[in-house]
């Protein structure tokens, strides 16, 4: 791991990669249902033109939406208990996971990545809905946990980006188990002192939600976003009403004091950036801190830093470029 | 007393019983040979149903309508229990309750969630389901404890956190996290006992503690059967399949080292004998309060989140066996 095989590498492989043609040019926005040509939704950072409906993003869109020039480096996660349970449903748990490990070339539904933004030292941790709804199990909780503890060796902020359903039930207890689990994580690195701020995406719910999404020093929401507890069938079960227009959403959340700010996706990073200057440098004459000293934990070994950008050409959101995302299938069509 | 569908057969036993009981008061004649008969085979039958437990019928059992509730233990094992009220913020949530009390003689803070008898109490308390301003209640009561040096012992009993507009609203899923967070930061013994009802959430968030301790026939689950079976096999009459698959008993929460011990019930269930099953509780309360005062709370906080940061940690723990 050096400075060759993570930057020279994989900006070399990605002159030489043919871009792949889209499979559909021409989106359905899932809101107004507009057609959005892909080029256009690309620009736009997959926010509908027409009706600035945030689409969801992939894990890997989320860091490139982040990270200054696109470059992090993602870390390899501690091994958790796979089917600690044995669980099968209508399918093996088992067979489910591999399914969705097929689907998005991802171990679990979260990774954790550390690199620059805005010049500032940070480590992301990301949920991906794509992968078995962002559900928490051993491997999220592992990520958070993981992810708290880099930026606590590495006197980094930490920012985590959730989109998910919340507990994942087919482990059983066990995903109970990572919301206090997780709150531990986050409360050694307050303890720190180093800052902790949540982008809430959509949708987040349930038992992430119930831990540490709420935990932050401050909660940015994308605009839309559903975030909540229960979900909104459970509660027009429980009560027997419509639920009124917005419910769950961030402005909703925003309303009743829930979240800080709600941030549109073009002004996400500078946000981001603009907050942990405030907080990290307090005096414009002083360094920024805590210092970028790229320290390594024994802890963690990185991972195919080169890989994962090798797909993507999505450069700095605040800058207008014609290249933005590639656009990934999976999410987005409908 | 209430019985339950696979509690049929004893059920019919037992009646017998009761109809041989009056026959012979009233006519004089002794049939005590043949009530003693049935008897000692209502109680076998009573105990091998009961040693036999699947896992949706101790579900079923968990729920009994006659289990005793946490008011119950709060009033039979603890003395000079004094209800505080009031999250300060907002209003006094009923599905909660907790307070200071002794324990042997020793300052204890109780907090449960309790389900009611009837109607009418059930109502007051919704069924034991918290809404945001039971969670604040809670960790003010913990902080509380935490201030003064108190232990804390939590009774888990509900079916999950309340799903409704006002409650999130006002912030169910922060109120949650918070009192997860409380729970795992005081420097106080806490010791958390499912008594009936572990559902999701809302019972993890009163019950993050030092020592969770199970009664036998508890469940402890992140989904109710019923949820599960309707998000995985869209089809709400698996809920016997998904409470098999969930492994929520206490008996395989144990094995998975999720849990730290098990509370023995009476044959026939907590319900039979109330008296039998606070006695257990006790023990077992003192048994485990007693090791928790000895260490230093700073030791307390550090061991209880050790706990759970190494729960889902493979080289630590294999969890699958």
């Amino acid at each position: 791991m050096n400075w060759l095989t993570n930057f020279v590498r994989p900006r070399i492989k990605k002159l030489l990669q043919p871009r792949e043609a889209p499979d559909n040019l021409w989106l359905q926005c899932p809101n107004c249902k507009e057609m959005i040509f892909h080029r256009e939704l690309e620009k736009a950072l997959h926010v509908c033109p027409s009706c600035q409906h945030h689409i969801r993003l992939t894990a890997n869109q989320r860091l490139e939406l982040l990270f200054d020039n696109k470059e992090w480096t993602e870390i390899q996660l501690p091994n958790v208990p796979v089917d600690p349970i044995k669980f099968k449903d209508l399918k093996k748990y088992s067979d489910r996971l591999k399914l969705a490990q097929e689907k998005t070339g991802m171990h679990d539904a979260a990774i954790v990545a550390h690199g620059n933004m805005g010049k500032i030292n940070v480590v992301v941790a990301v949920i991906d809905f794509s992968f078995l709804g962002g559900s928490m199990g051993a491997a999220v909780g592992e990520a958070i946990v993981s992810a708290a503890e880099l930026a606590i060796v590495q006197e980094s902020p930490l920012i985590v980006i959730p989109s998910s359903g919340g507990a994942r039930m087919q482990e059983g207890v066990l995903s109970l188990m990572q919301m206090p689990r997780t709150t531990v994580a986050i409360n050694k690195l307050r303890e720190k002192g180093y800052p902790y701020i949540v982008i809430l995406t959509d949708p987040t719910t349930g038992g992430v939600t119930a831990s540490f999404a709420m935990l932050g020093d401050i909660h940015i929401a994308e605009p839309g976003a559903v975030v909540g507890f229960a979900g909104a069938r459970v509660i027009e079960q429980t009560i027997r009403e419509t639920l009124p227009e917005g419910f769950q959403r961030s402005e909703y959340l925003l309303e009743h004091g829930m979240v800080d700010i709600v941030v549109h996706r073009s002004d996400l990073k500078n946000k981001v950036v603009q907050l942990l200057s405030l907080i990290m440098r307090p005096d414009p004459a002083a360094p920024i801190l805590p210092l970028n000293k790229n320290r390594k934990s024994k802890l963690f070994e990185s991972i195919k830093s080169s890989e994962h950008n090798s797909n993507s050409n999505i450069i700095d959101p605040s800058i207008p470029d014609t290249s933005l995302f590639e656009v990934d299938g999976n999410d987005n069509k409908n | 007393m209430h019985f339950l569908e696979f509690e049929k057969p004893i059920a019919e036993l037992e009646g017998r019983i009761a109809e041989l009981r009056h026959v012979s008061e009233v006519a004089g004649t002794s049939i005590t040979d043949e009530i003693l008969k049935l008897q000692s085979k209502a109680t076998r039958d009573l105990k091998v149903t009961y040693q036999n437990l699947n896992p949706w019928q101790k579900t079923l059992v968990a729920r009994h309508p006659d289990r005793p509730h946490f008011l119950d233990y709060a009033n039979s094992i603890f003395t000079e229990f004094i209800i505080l009220s009031g999250d300060r913020g907002f209003s006094d949530d009923k599905a909660i309750l907790g307070g200071l009390a002794r324990f042997k003689g020793r300052s204890v803070m109780i907090i449960g969630q309790e389900k009611g008898h009837d109607t009418e109490t059930r109502l007051k308390h919704n069924f034991g389901m918290a809404k945001p301003e039971g969670y604040r209640k809670a960790q003010r009561l913990m902080k509380m404890a935490d201030h003064f040096g108190i232990p804390v012992i939590t009774f888990v009993d509900t079916a999950g956190a309340y799903p409704g507009v006002g409650a999130e609203e006002r912030g169910q899923s922060e109120a949650i996290a918070r009192s997860i967070e409380t729970c795992l930061n005081i420097r106080v013994p806490l010791i958390s006992i499912i008594i009936g009802e572990g559902g999701s959430g809302g019972a993890i968030a009163i019950s993050s503690a030092n020592k969770i301790l199970m009664l036998e026939h508890s469940i402890f689950s992140v989904i109710s059967p019923e949820g599960c079976a309707s998000i995985l096999w869209r089809d709400g009459d698996k809920s016997k399949t998904a409470a098999e698959s969930l492994k929520l008993t206490a008996q395989d929460l144990k094995k998975l080292g999720l849990i730290d011990d098990i509370i023995q019930e009476p044959v026939g269930g907590a319900h039979r004998s109330k008296e039998e099953v606070f006695k257990k509780v006790t023990e077992k309360i003192d048994k485990n309060l007693k090791e928790l005062i000895k260490v230093e709370g700073g030791q307390l906080r550090a061991r209880r989140r050790e706990k759970f940061l190494a729960m889902g940690r493979i080289e630590k723990k294999n969890l699958s066996e």
